[in-house]
């Protein structure tokens, strides 16, 4: 704990201005009795503690990360450092437009990018991140409805295989969630989907390629149904980077869609966020897009606000979003240009389909195994479970002692034991072929000494934590004097 | 292939032990008539050295203008360490700590992190950051809805005097749950919430009492009335404030009896740079009692089978992963990377440096203000005590004068006319411990000069209350 290097009257001295200057014009009783308890410590324990705890976390700069859902992929480093230019990093949003140019070409350009590469019309980069703009597209086909005077439609379908935002999402903007199930091909199940459909359908929400990792194949007909009983699409672009430059969203149907900056645009994930999530449309939900959003008209760049966008949801932030987020995945779209984004899908997809194969031929269970992976793929673990008494935490555990981070474990909830595994398209085969030999070596472990496995990790900072105490007895801050 | 490691050799293997003959044949469950063409219409590829021209040359479009907005974002100091640190493709190439073992850095940083906003705040916990503040604020709202025992009210009051932007995100994100946000005017004469007319609604049923400090004039509220009057009429009190105010001023839960429930805001001004708006991070603290309404990732502190200490997330049954349509947020993706700056910050400032940051940005605001009332015409507008902004109408029309200015390079503060067009030309300006003397005077002399060119045009307008 940082706490434990702090003494009083000991400090960063050369990090705050040389003196404290008297809070005149302010009443006494407004002002603080005392100091805040913040740490006291010298810049240099400050960066030791910091650099080890660093130490303590995997990332993809330092591990193989193959977590499912979550697109790890290299994130470059020019993407960074350009972002962070002088000039890129003290512009004030609210900066006059004569003063913006630059960043908003920037951002203009992005817009465009990612409207031709999803096939939308229009795109609206505010979204801070999938969830919320998950929200924006949720809340654009309630507007869509509400301006067609249309006001019966009270659900969001998703199927039982969506990320929980979906659902959670869908609640945020009003609506109820129903859920449709999967089939045992992954495949959505068209029945039970014909016969959810109804007045009451607002739209559906779904991830193609799928939370199952399999591309859903009906989908024009799917778009077609939903369409028919007056609903709409969303697209939610968890899985987008497995069909960048193979299949727009535009094309199959989709009227709005958003797109995780932070997994298929290479933005860093930051151990947990910024992320970006901006949302595209289609022609008919044009006018509700969030804003700010980015307008030129051959000479200047402007804004465009509510004056300009009076139909718009309205705004998710109190400027433009993560701004520097969006910068860097700029810098990667003209990094990577139009041939580098179809090699995206086209190697984050080989990777997968040679990691399953290598891994059924090992002995792993794919739980679609008369499918073609998508840039990610399920195993289960259900045999190794029933037979060994070894389950998918105790793999994924385990892994962490060979200095793999674990793939996704027990999503989506309807496979069982199931391991989500996404490689992506920066890893080399030599790294895949060490995966699949660190799970071959855990399989044995785990039928010759499965207790060790049980118990892993073992060379981790920490053992397996209880989280019922963590939850039970709850301590979420350092206090002074505990 | 930039990023792509495969040599002709691995794709020819690794086709061979799938069985297919070409990489395109494993996109064969996509129908064909779905099959998108090339995607010409984006640029082809560029070396590193040419996005980086390409990036100098926009990044030096936009200047560096002497800069006096601040109206939610704050030009304040961040030691070198802070970014050095953050950027450590440890931290920056991490993802959320689903593998508590093998994320022990993260979930101790967060503790860490929450530990220290709730020495700052005076509140009892706080989680581990939502986007930004603005959407903080939101979410405090619902949280509020959800959390209040004794109001099943779906009203708020919001007052006028909140930041404009803060009010229409909120609109945004809780308009289509019913919830309907009620205004409260503000004293023309103080700036602060007027005190009558929130009387009016004494007894009336809501949610909660929204209470910015420093206001968006930044004007400092009696937050203690301000707090007993909400508890007094079953309301929940929700704190807005500027962390940095938060080291010199009484924190939100210390005000009043009881002090505040909620307690939210933008958390920039702790590390991260006005960057465009973004990324930043929004923080969210509250009495225990609210914690299992709260919002987003908790960190709690336990111990491995060993008996060992460490940090796992909590709590996670309020969350869309696990409870998915009852979960009390959909947010997943936070600003983790913008929090471990943060931490990192308040680490190396300390509470004495975060102080001195404080009152020596509250000190150059009140030179800057001296400095520009001297010219004729220029007055403060509001009389109440301020933090480190203050709100000043201008004898010549202020988007013009705005404008005037930034051709001179100097950004003079934030146009008020549009959000607040009663107060006439009214600019709110903020100098922090970055502006010094000089940099003042010369926002003194080229705004002298921009008056007395216009003053002389026949567009002197006073406002008409």
């Amino acid at each position: 704990m940082i706490y434990e290097h702090s003494r009083v009257g000991r400090r960063a001295m050369a990090q705050a201005p040389s003196e404290k200057v008297e809070m005149a014009g302010i009443p006494d009783a407004m002002l603080r009795a005392s100091q805040p308890p913040l740490p006291e410590v010298s810049e240099m324990q400050a960066v030791r503690h910091f650099t080890r705890l660093s130490q303590k976390n995997f990332s993809i700069d330092t591990q193989f990360y193959p977590l499912g859902s979550c697109t790890m992929k290299y994130n470059p480093r020019a993407c960074n450092t350009l972002a962070s230019l002088p000039g890129m990093l003290s512009r004030h949003p609210l900066a006059p437009d004569t003063h913006s140019q630059g960043f908003m070409a920037c951002l203009y350009e992005l817009q465009d990018i990612l409207k031709i590469v999803t096939g939308m019309h229009a795109v609206s980069l505010t979204p801070a991140a999938g969830a919320q703009g998950e929200f924006a597209g949720v809340a654009m086909i309630r507007a869509y409805h509400d301006a067609r005077g249309d006001k019966e439609r009270s659900e969001i379908l998703v199927p039982d295989a969506a990320h929980g935002t979906n659902p959670a999402s869908a609640v945020m903007c009003g609506y109820k969630a129903r859920e449709i199930p999967t089939g045992s091909d992954g495949d959505i199940d068209i029945e039970a989907l014909k016969s959810a459909l109804g007045p009451q359908t607002a739209g559906i929400m779904l991830t193609n390629p799928s939370t199952v990792g399999v591309f859903e194949r009906r989908i024009k007909e799917i778009a077609e149904l939903v369409h028919a009983a007056g609903g709409l699409l969303y697209y939610d672009g968890a899985n987008l980077n497995a069909i960048l430059g193979k299949v727009r969203p535009g094309d199959m149907g989709f009227d709005v869609i958003h797109m995780n900056l932070h997994k298929t645009f290479s933005t860093p994930h930051g151990g947990g966020g910024p992320g970006a999530g901006p949302v595209g449309v289609s022609k008919r939900l044009e006018p509700y897009l969030p804003i700010p959003m980015v307008d030129f008209d051959g000479n200047d760049y402007r804004w465009l606000t509510e004056q300009d966008r009076p139909d718009s949801i309205g705004r998710l932030s109190a400027f433009a979003g993560n701004a520097g987020v969006l910068i860097r995945a700029y810098i990667y779209a003209r990094l990577l240009g139009r041939e580098g984004m179809h090699r995206v899908s086209e190697y984050s997809t080989l990777n997968a389909n040679y990691l399953l194969k290598r891994l059924m031929e090992a002995g792993f269970d794919a739980a679609y195994p008369e499918r073609r992976a998508s840039h990610e793929f399920i195993l289960t673990l259900k045999k190794q479970a029933k037979e060994l008494g070894v389950n998918t935490m105790d793999f994924a555990k385990r892994l962490l002692d060979y200095g793999v981070h674990a793939p996704t474990t027990y999503f989506p909830l309807l496979v069982p034991e199931c391991l989500l595994v996404e490689p992506t398209e920066t890893e080399a085969k030599e790294d895949l072929d060490r995966f699949v030999e660190i799970m071959q070596t855990i399989k044995q472990e785990a039928e010759s000494q499965p207790e060790m496995v049980k118990q892993a990790p073992h060379t981790m900072p920490v053992r397996r934590l209880d989280d019922v105490r963590a939850a039970r007895e709850l301590d979420l801050a350092w206090k002074p004097g505990a | 292939m930039p990023f792509i490691p495969h040599t002709e050799n691995d794709i020819k293997e690794m086709l061979a032990t799938i069985g297919v003959d070409h990489i395109d044949a494993l996109f064969d469950e996509i129908p064909s008539e779905l099959r998108c063409g090339e995607l010409d219409a984006i640029p082809p590829g560029m070396p590193e050295m040419e996005v980086s021209r390409l990036m100098q040359m926009r990044a030096r479009a936009d200047g560096q203008p002497l800069c006096f907005i601040g109206a939610g974002a704050y030009d304040h100091h961040i030691p070198a360490a802070v970014w050095e640190l953050t950027t450590r493709g440890e931290f920056y190439t991490a993802y959320t700590p689903y593998q508590a073992e093998a994320s022990q850095g993260t979930l101790q940083l967060l503790y860490e992190y929450q530990s220290m906003m709730t020495a700052l705040t005076g509140m009892d916990v706080s989680n581990a950051s939502l986007y930004d503040g603005a959407s903080a604020l939101a979410e405090a709202v619902l949280m509020a809805v959800r959390g209040n025992r004794k109001s099943k009210s779906k009203r708020i009051l919001l007052p006028r005097n909140l930041h404009p932007t803060y009010r229409r995100v909120v609109h945004t994100i809780v308009r289509n749950q019913q919830i309907e946000l009620v205004e409260v005017g503000y004293d023309r004469v103080t700036g602060s919430i007027d005190h009558a007319e929130l009387e009016r609604y004494s007894g009336e049923d809501f949610a909660a009492l929204v209470i910015p400090q420093p206001n968006f004039f930044g004007i400092l509220e009696a937050v203690d009335e301000l707090t007993n009057w909400a508890h007094d009429n079953g309301m929940l009190a929700i704190a807005v404030v500027n962390p940095m105010a938060m080291a010199i001023l009484r924190p939100a839960g210390e005000w009043g009896d009881l002090g505040a429930d909620i307690c939210c805001g933008e958390g920039q001004p702790l590390g991260a740079p006005v960057s465009s708006g973004g990324p930043y991070f929004g923080f969210l603290c509250s009495t225990d009692k609210l914690v299992r309404q709260m919002p987003g990732r908790i960190i709690g502190k336990t111990v491995d089978l060993d008996g060992k200490i460490g940090y796992a997330l909590t709590l996670q049954a309020r969350e869309q992963h696990i409870r998915r349509s009852k979960a009390t947020s959909n947010i997943c993706t936070n600003q983790g990377l913008m929090v471990t700056a943060a931490t990192i910050h308040m680490t190396l400032m300390g509470g004495e440096g975060l102080q001195r940051v404080a009152a020596a940005s509250h000190a150059n605001t009140g030179k800057l203000t001296q400095a520009l009332t001297s010219l004729p015409g220029v007055e403060t507008v509001f009389k109440g005590a301020v933090f480190h902004e203050q709100v000043l109408r201008l004898p010549i029309e202020v988007t013009k004068a705005l404008r005037a200015l930034a051709a001179h390079n100097v950004l003079g503060g934030f146009d008020l006319s549009d959000d607040y067009p009663e107060l006439g030309d009214a600019v709110l300006v903020c100098a922090t411990e970055l502006r010094n003397e000089d940099d003042i005077e010369n926002y003194r002399g080229k705004l002298e000069r921009v008056i007395q060119s216009q003053v002389q045009t026949p567009c002197q307008l006073k406002p008409d209350w």
